[in-house]
């Protein structure tokens, strides 16, 4: 919303600190976003006639114009605008003029021709908001005449506010100053006008039939006739209002329109009354009836769409949106019939989402407008437009029809006294309430026993409904900063929960392995789950995706990841490691799907060993169990290079190579490992509390065996043999070397494993260490193993 | 016999006393004076031999004399053994590490440790300020129902705020006025209700977490992005509560010359509700968050008695947070996965 400084004080004696008064919107939460001044004379700007126009053959997107700046001398000017005609006048900015932006006019044209000075559009030299050509000047202004002081060009300010959803009342100038009127504690007074506007004549009854179909849409529907109207230009200080609100002036009965709009936040409608003598009717539209509106674009309705019709039920205007073609003022027009009437904020709301068609009207309608303030609005709407048309006459008359659908007038709440101090946290005695209440149009009663107070809340606050509401406007009036600041002292504990500690220790292992966070889109084209070798079968699909390569969201983190190493190795990026922990979305069985927390891991350049090193680690580290299932390989992983991780038939994650096509499909080159887990199963245990084994005091006797193994054994299978054939004697035995070549047969490969033996009450005896090692030898042969 | 025997002990001692400190002087190494000194500690040393007669000398003055004087030269040339060994230990220490010498550049990096995403490092900084102020953490789903992100947040399905969250719905969908609507959570407020449908109070609790909005992506916008959420609900709690609180986390996460102020906003969710703006040091505000008192409808929503406990709730964006801490001058920079972006930052 934006409001001019001059026209704000017209409602009290705001003074001319703007800083001030940006800081007192503020705090009274209406934001003032920015602050501008407007009407800076811009000096060299003088008025000039356009002599003639002339195209260059080589220059496509301008012209030549040639004008008279009033010393008689022809002045040649290159132009870009094209909405100039001979004899208009224009504002010429001379040569060495400092413009708004920053830019001086210098002689410097194209293809070797001179400008001698720039023809301006209104935004160019900031009278207009108007950027759509060069401006026309009035025909009356002198030639040579600076341009703002022909024009009466006045300086002002303009604060642009961001008004929130829950002041109705501010988009309009009289809500914007009762507020700020209240918290300068001015007395607040409606603007008078700038001369003495004639007696208005009241003119004989002139009823209005108004048949409304939509009670629940429709509460109230008023109409006022005025005759002895004139279609003309405004006042400059209309048209000058209006344009620095950002509205285009067009004559004096829709600027005056506009205007009451603006200042009384009443939005209304003049009719050409020859076109809506005999009445009008609200109804609903029917299925795809097409409605052409003022901007003569034909819109297809929808029977939740609310229509003003004539009596013959033909359309004349979208309800609190637009008018028709065709029923508008035009120049031949001498009789209105004003429209002000009170239509339901939510179908407004939805006619305007379903139409994509937002009016300075149907903002208000939308948020609430009074359904009281018509008549005040009618009587403002006479005054004004009798400055331009002096013998207006007002009849009686009109209609004033209201529905069950219309607000009460009255409405009130409950306010317990109590209740301020318990939600702001200070003490607000019932004498200052009814101070900061009354200026804001909210009266309170005397308290009750109960030490309560009856609020009756105003009709153009139609959001405020509750108590809670009341005691907002308390403590905006009051003031935020007043209320001030008292540090709660924190009860609870303040800590992570164990699943979030873990989750932490999680990431910080990972980090330690030399992976790096990344932070995919979970959103995947079509597609990416089943070239990751991945059903799509049980993903979401996004209703109203930004783009639909962005629609399906992932049951996997590594479609994202793939996607990464591929946009890293693609930038020649080396030793890339890379790993997420997020959310996947899998379809589920109840109405939300099975979301769950997934870690992935993905090292680029490695394989399916680095993968199990990565495993063994994470296991050890966090005490985290699971058997590995080869046989069957996960989905998308390498068929004979990978593992599912299971514990019975709960699958905990995977380990081992990406598939080789998968990787073709993502376009990443080299192996690459990676290691999965479903984080919602690991971060939800809690790892054992290690009981303290004592340290055995004799010493430990080593010893190591290597074997030749066929390819047909695993090594952890044979590993785990050698572990029980060693008994509880044994301490330690690993996998320390891995051979495969000469003196080694085909299919097989050398396997050497070294032990340690150890008793907690006694150094071992030779016979002992020599039955341990046979009994380990014996296992490796169970599974043909041979001792190298 | 005296007088003959006491100048034959004192000038035999003098010339073993010589002898052994010569030959101490001529070793060349510390071996070679170790070797020296256990030959001259043994018994058939000449000091050793002469010390061994002592008990023949008679008269009890002289042995006297004669053994202190065997003891004192025993003593110096023990001093010479050591001083000659602790002059060897130096040496070759010196020669040592003379010729160990190492260029410490001279290394290759095998394991770098990985880099924290900026929006993780961000999020955990405020977790640890939050769990200092007295919060624990919660988490919630991502994506959610109807209810827990509008309905419960007093946004009823006709509510027209409900229109300026651009909301993503997922299929199947016919309208979002329908119930049991599952959209992507447009914030993380929807935490709220879980917290108080499943918590007791008092409540002193954040909500960090991912959230989406139907946003073309820009350099300060992204359509999947980064909130954190708090949440507090007691007997007594105040508005003045509220800006204590708000203050107390601008001076511990920002510093101390960091200040706060709240001006009137309006969320369907709290009321009275407000935006918290932060100064800098240069005297600026900048604007962080919303917040407010929570709605006594979205208190009942959550299963909570508004006339037994009030609440407040504040929120606000982790991703910019993480961008002007670092200077990021594309927001989406931060979501390219590009390692020579992620390594940046330690």
């Amino acid at each position: 919303m934006k409001i001019l400084h001059s026209w704000l004080n017209e409602f009290a004696d705001f003074g001319s600190d703007v800083d001030a008064i940006a800081a007192s919107l503020t705090k009274l939460g209406l934001a003032v976003e920015s602050v501008e001044q407007v009407g800076l004379p811009v000096k060299g700007v003088v008025v000039a006639k356009v002599l003639r126009t002339e195209r260059h053959p080589d220059a496509a997107k301008v012209h030549r114009v040639y004008v008279d700046a009033g010393d008689g001398v022809e002045k040649h000017v290159w132009c870009g605008a094209f909405n100039m005609k001979a004899g208009d006048l224009i504002p010429l900015a001379t040569l060495g003029t400092n413009m708004p932006d920053g830019r001086v006019i210098s002689q410097r044209g194209i293809l070797g021709i001179d400008s001698e000075g720039m023809l301006c559009s209104g935004t160019e030299l900031g009278i207009t908001a108007d950027a759509t050509g060069i401006m026309i000047l009035p025909a009356h202004l002198e030639l040579g005449a600076d341009v703002f002081s022909a024009l009466g060009i006045d300086q002002d300010v303009v604060f642009d506010l961001d008004v929130t959803r829950n002041r109705p009342d501010c988009t309009g100038y009289l809500g914007v100053a009762r507020d700020l009127a209240a918290h300068l504690n001015l007395p607040l007074k409606l603007p008078l006008l700038p001369q003495k506007s004639p007696t208005l004549t009241k003119g004989k009854k002139h009823d209005i039939a108004v048949d409304i179909r939509a009670d629940d849409r429709c509460g109230r529907f008023s109409v006022t006739v005025m005759s002895g109207v004139v279609v003309t230009d405004s006042p400059a200080w209309i048209a000058q209002r209006l344009s620095r609100a950002g509205m285009r002036p067009i004559n004096n009965v829709v600027d005056v329109s506009n205007l009451v709009n603006l200042e009384l936040n009443q939005p209304n409608h003049a009719y050409d009354l020859e076109k809506v003598s005999a009445g009008f009717i609200v109804r609903c539209a029917n299925e795809a009836e097409v409605v052409v509106t003022l901007d003569d674009v034909s819109r297809t309705l929808s029977v939740q769409d609310l229509l003003i019709c004539d009596a013959k039920n033909n359309p004349v205007g979208i309800a609190g949106i637009m008018g028709g073609a065709g029923s508008q003022i035009s120049e031949t027009t001498t009789k209105l019939a004003l429209e002000i009437a009170w239509f339901e904020p939510l179908g407004v709301a939805a006619s305007v989402s379903r139409l994509g068609l937002r009016t300075e009207a149907s903002l208000r309608f939308e948020r609430g407008v009074d359904a009281y303030g018509g008549r005040a609005a009618a009587e403002r709407f006479a005054q004004l437009l009798s400055l331009t048309c002096p013998n207006l006459v007002v009849h009686d008359g009109g209609a004033d029809e209201r529905t069950a659908g219309l607000p009460e007038d009255t409405r009130t709440t409950n306010l317990r006294l109590g209740q301020i101090r318990r939600v702001l946290g200070v003490e607000v005695e019932v004498d200052r309430v009814r101070e900061l209440l009354a200026p804001i149009g909210f009266e309170i009663s005397k308290p009750d026993n109960s030490n309560s107070v009856v609020v009756t809340i105003p009709s153009f606050r139609p959001d405020c409904t509750q108590e809670i509401d009341v005691i907002e406007e308390i403590a905006r009036h009051f003031g935020f900063d007043e209320i001030g600041k008292v540090v709660p002292k924190s009860p609870v504990h303040g800590r992570l929960s164990a699943v979030q500690q873990r989750r932490r220790i999680i990431r910080e292992f990972v980090l330690s392995l030399g992976a790096s966070e990344a932070m995919p889109n979970p959103f995947l084209a079509p597609g990416d789950l089943v070239r990751c070798g991945l059903s799509e079968d049980n993903a979401l699909h996004l209703a109203n995706p930004l783009v639909a390569e962005e629609s399906v969201l992932r049951t996997s983190l590594r479609p994202g990841l793939l996607q990464a190493i591929a946009y890293n190795q693609s930038h020649r990026t080396n030793d890339i490691k890379l790993f997420e922990v997020g959310h996947v979305y899998p379809q589920g069985s109840e109405q939300l799907p099975d979301e769950h927390e997934v870690l992935c891991v993905v090292f680029a350049e490695s394989d399916a060993t680095k993968a199990m090193d990565m495993w063994s680690q994470f296991s050890a580290y966090l005490g985290v169990g699971a058997q590995l299932f080869q046989d069957s390989a996960p989905a998308g992983f390498h068929g004979t290079r990978s593992a599912q991780l299971r514990r019975g038939k709960v699958v905990l994650g995977a380990v081992g190579e990406i598939d080789p096509t998968v990787l073709a499909n993502f376009g990443v080159s080299g192996r690459v490992a990676c290691l999965e887990i479903n984080l919602s199963i690991v971060l939800g245990e809690t790892p054992k509390v290690a009981a303290a084994q004592t340290v055995s005091k004799y010493p430990s006797s080593d010893f190591d065996l290597a074997f030749v193994v066929p390819q047909t054994v695993a090594a952890g299978t044979l590993l785990k043999s050698l572990r029980q054939a060693g008994g509880n004697l044994l301490v330690d035995a690993m996998l320390f070397d891995i051979y495969r070549g000469k003196g080694v047969v085909d299919d097989a490969r050398s396997l050497a494993f070294r032990f340690r033996f150890q008793a907690s009450d006694r150094t071992l005896g030779e016979s002992e260490i020599a039955d341990a090692r046979s009994r380990c030898i014996t296992a490796a042969q169970k599974l043909g193993a041979e001792l190298r | 016999m005296q007088s003959d025997a006491t100048p034959d002990v004192g000038t035999q001692v003098e010339a073993a006393r010589l002898a052994a400190l010569t030959q101490i002087a001529s070793a060349t190494d510390a071996a070679m004076v170790t070797k020296i000194g256990s030959e001259l500690a043994g018994k058939k040393s000449v000091l050793n031999t002469l010390r061994a007669s002592l008990g023949k000398i008679q008269d009890p003055e002289a042995r006297k004399l004669a053994g202190r004087v065997i003891n004192e030269s025993a003593q110096q040339v023990e001093a010479a053994l050591q001083q000659r060994i602790a002059e060897f230990l130096v040496q070759e220490r010196a020669a040592r590490v003379a010729s160990e010498s190492l260029d410490l550049t001279e290394f290759a990096t095998t394991n770098r440790r990985g880099h924290s995403h900026i929006v993780t490092q961000a999020m955990q900084r405020l977790e640890d300020v939050f769990v200092g102020l007295g919060f624990q953490v919660a988490e919630g789903p991502e994506v959610e129902t109807d209810f827990y992100n509008f309905e419960a947040l007093n946004m009823p399905r006709t509510h027209p705020a409900r229109s300026e969250f651009d909301t993503m719905f997922i299929e199947p969908f016919s309208s979002e006025h329908e119930a049991n609507t599952v959209l992507l959570r447009t914030h993380t407020s929807p935490v709220q209700i879980r917290v108080m449908q499943s918590w007791e109070p008092p409540i002193y609790a954040i909500m960090p977490g991912r959230v989406f909005r139907r946003d073309t992506p820009d350099a300060t916008h992204m359509p999947v992005f980064h909130q954190i959420e708090g949440l507090v609900v007691d007997r007594d709690i105040t508005f003045a509560h509220l800006a204590g609180i708000i203050e107390s986390f601008t001076k511990a996460f920002f510093g101390s010359e960091f200040t706060s102020r709240l001006r009137p906003s309006f969320f369907p969710f709290t009321e009275p509700s407000a935006e918290f703006d932060i100064k800098r040091a240069n005297g600026d505000w900048i604007e962080l968050g919303g917040c407010g008192m929570v709605h006594p409808n979205v208190l009942r929503a959550g299963g909570i008695d508004p006339d037994e406990y009030t609440g407040f709730a504040f929120g606000f964006g982790i991703d910019r947070m993480a961008k002007e801490r670092h200077n990021v001058e594309d927001i989406r920079e931060m979501y390219t996965n590009d390692l020579r972006f992620l390594r940046q930052f330690s």
